[in-house]
């Protein structure tokens, strides 16, 4: 009886890890292209996530509806925020770029704490409790729901990059900058086109967190924090590495949280990217240092 | 000391006594609130000083300081809370245990190869790792929280720490200009000059025969060690230790403020930064509580702002330009 248990939890962490993956993917784009390290990353997931709760309470609306709706506001709002403020901080030292985005972060965050204040908001969907009982093994709707939802946007992202002339364009930048601008390409265009990607996975990825967590100002950090741990573990810059990195996460925490103590899961997770900054930095799928 | 004196010009001299004099004489005029407001900008301008040597002079990006503060504030508080052993003693082992954590991250980060931002990711896990275990220490509170006794008997008792603001204001000052001193000295010693070689090309500095790895580990760990001292004083200061407050992500960046605000790797940069920050932080609660909102957000929406402007606007910060501005600034130091 108890590996259906276990299956159960491994199962959950794995639906709830793709969710964390798509967030973690939009980190890992922006840093492979444009080489900034977002900060302020785990705060725009919890815009995101107040931006769906307040939707769905107000007109009803599911958050897997509006996450697309959501997606192009955050691709705006990234390209503009790329193309107004942080163009000019590319190719400056790295931690005149991280002190901008902390910045921004705190802004972010502080922001929704003055607007929504503290306490935590659960959305309450309808079908929160439904489940498909499979054999012993029961799994959520929701989480299946926004799992398939995450894989259909990062597949799509995979092909968009792989087979659109931007794609082609945008992955060219981030191979070798100086060839990209030589053969005249606008790479400041390409940037803000990449940082919008990156913001429109955070703004899904944050639609599709409200069905399964209750949206706080405090989760802004830990969600930023998270990210990185994925983002890391699977290879910084890799898009496959960021799915992946989300995937053992996602499993790792729902694994300590049911065997040790929930509010140790945290713990675990800094201490893997502890281990893989040290040993392995690259990530796993990560292709340089 | 005497040849950091004579090392002034006469300028500098000047406005260095004056405001010397204003900070020891402060105490006559100012009351209690401003009393507290400048014991706040002095602590600041010292831990902003500790996480500045680390950064400003060796190049090394931390964003877990919280880590030291908290150590050191947790590791005195509980020697006094479990034993009775004063501050005075205390801080000798609250230096020990978080030079200690220095070394761990430093020997991590350095003898990896972890560098840059992946460096300020291990200071940031290495923090809230810390938090997390932390809030589960059972005999340091938890995440309940351990608190100090205040008791009346006590409070005379400067030695221990126990007393009121003034006690306090004058410690902070001591160990403002502690900092300051200590860093004009590590500036122009042997030391320093490793450290700007390996804040700015550190294969260069490599190739020139400097044992890059002993520098930046020196530096992490005067870093490591001043900071706790910081965090002795913090834990006596508000009798009040969270897990969740002192270890907190916010307080790392809290305490990098002042001296990126005030100009990185400069000596006087997060003394400057301090007096600019806290003052106008202060003055923004007390605008919007006169205001009637009650939005404990606001302040760090302020600081975020600034962040992000000053970084935009002065990316060397503000006392690079006001030394020129003052005159002082042929040989800034």
């Amino acid at each position: 009886m108890t590996w259906s248990i276990y299956l159960n939890v491994v199962i959950q962490g794995v639906f709830t890890g793709l969710v964390y993956g798509l967030m973690a993917l939009g980190l890992s784009v922006i840093f492979g292209v444009v080489r900034v390290v977002n900060f302020a990353h785990g705060e725009f997931a919890v815009v995101a996530m107040y931006v769906a709760f307040l939707l769905f309470r107000a007109l009803g609306l599911d958050p897997l509806v509006t996450m697309l709706p959501i997606a192009a506001l955050f691709f705006i709002v990234g390209f503009a925020l790329q193309a107004t403020l942080i163009n000019s901080f590319v190719g400056r030292p790295e931690h005149d770029q991280f002190i901008l985005l902390v910045g921004i972060a705190i802004i972010v965050l502080n922001g929704l704490l003055v607007l929504f204040g503290p306490d935590a908001r659960p959305a309450n969907l309808p079908y929160a409790f439904d489940s498909y009982a499979i054999g012993p093994v029961f799994i959520d709707k929701v989480r299946i729901y926004s799992a398939v939802a995450a894989l259909a946007i990062a597949s799509g992202l995979f092909a968009f990059f792989r087979y659109t002339a931007t794609g082609t364009a945008i992955r060219a930048c981030a191979d070798n900058l100086t060839g990209a601008a030589v053969v005249g390409l606008n790479v400041k265009r390409l940037y803000a086109i990449t940082f919008g990607i990156g913001l429109a996975c955070v703004g899904a990825a944050g639609a599709l967190m409200v069905t399964i967590a209750d949206a706080a100002p405090s989760l802004g950090p830990a969600y930023t924090l998270l990210a990185f741990i994925i983002v890391i573990v699977g290879g910084l810059g890799s898009m496959a590495g960021a799915l992946v990195g989300g995937l053992l996460i996602g499993v790792s925490e729902a694994l300590s949280g049911f065997l040790i103590e929930p509010s140790m899961k945290s713990m675990f997770s800094f201490a893997l990217l502890i281990a893989v900054l040290v040993l392995r930095p690259r990530g796993l799928m990560g292709r340089r240092a | 000391m005497i040849e950091l004196w004579r090392g002034l010009e006469p300028r500098q001299r000047g406005l260095l006594l004056g405001l010397i004099v204003a900070l020891v004489a402060a105490p006559v005029v100012a009351d209690r609130y401003l009393l507290s407001v400048l014991t706040l900008i002095l602590y600041f301008a010292y831990v902003g000083q500790a996480w500045n040597l680390m950064m400003g002079f060796a190049g090394q990006l931390s964003l877990g300081h919280a880590l030291y503060v908290g150590l050191g504030a947790y590791v005195a508080a509980l020697l006094w809370f479990w034993f009775g052993i004063g501050p005075w003693l205390g801080v000798f082992a609250a230096v020990a245990v978080a030079m200690a954590a220095g070394a761990i991250v430093g020997w991590l980060g350095f003898r990896f190869g972890v560098e840059g931002v992946y460096f300020a990711l291990l200071t940031i896990a290495a923090a809230e790792f810390t938090r997390v275990a932390f809030d589960h220490l059972g005999f340091a509170g938890g995440s309940g929280g351990l608190f100090l006794p205040y008791e009346e008997r006590r409070l005379g008792e400067w030695w221990n720490l126990r007393g009121g603001q003034l006690l306090f204001y004058y410690l902070a000052l001591f160990l403002a200009a502690g900092g300051v001193v200590l860093a004009a000295r590590l500036a122009r010693s042997r030391l320093g000059y490793h450290w700007l070689a390996v804040r700015e090309d550190e294969r260069a500095a490599r190739s020139l025969g400097i044992d890059a790895f002993r520098a930046k580990m020196t530096a992490v760990l005067v870093s490591s060690g001043m900071t706790a001292v910081g965090g002795v004083f913090y834990a006596f200061y508000y009798n009040n230790l969270f897990p969740g407050q002192i270890f907190d992500i916010g307080r790392s960046i809290e305490l990098l403020l002042a001296p990126i605000v005030g100009g990185l790797g400069t000596v006087f940069g997060p003394v400057v930064g301090a007096f600019i920050l806290t003052p106008l932080g202060e003055g923004l609660i007390a605008l919007t509580q006169r205001l009637g909102i009650d939005a404990p957000g606001v302040k760090a929406i302020f600081y975020g702002l600034t962040l992000v402007v000053i970084i935009y606007v002065r990316p060397s910060g503000v006392w690079p330009w006001l030394a020129r501005l003052l005159g002082v600034g042929g040989r800034a130091p």
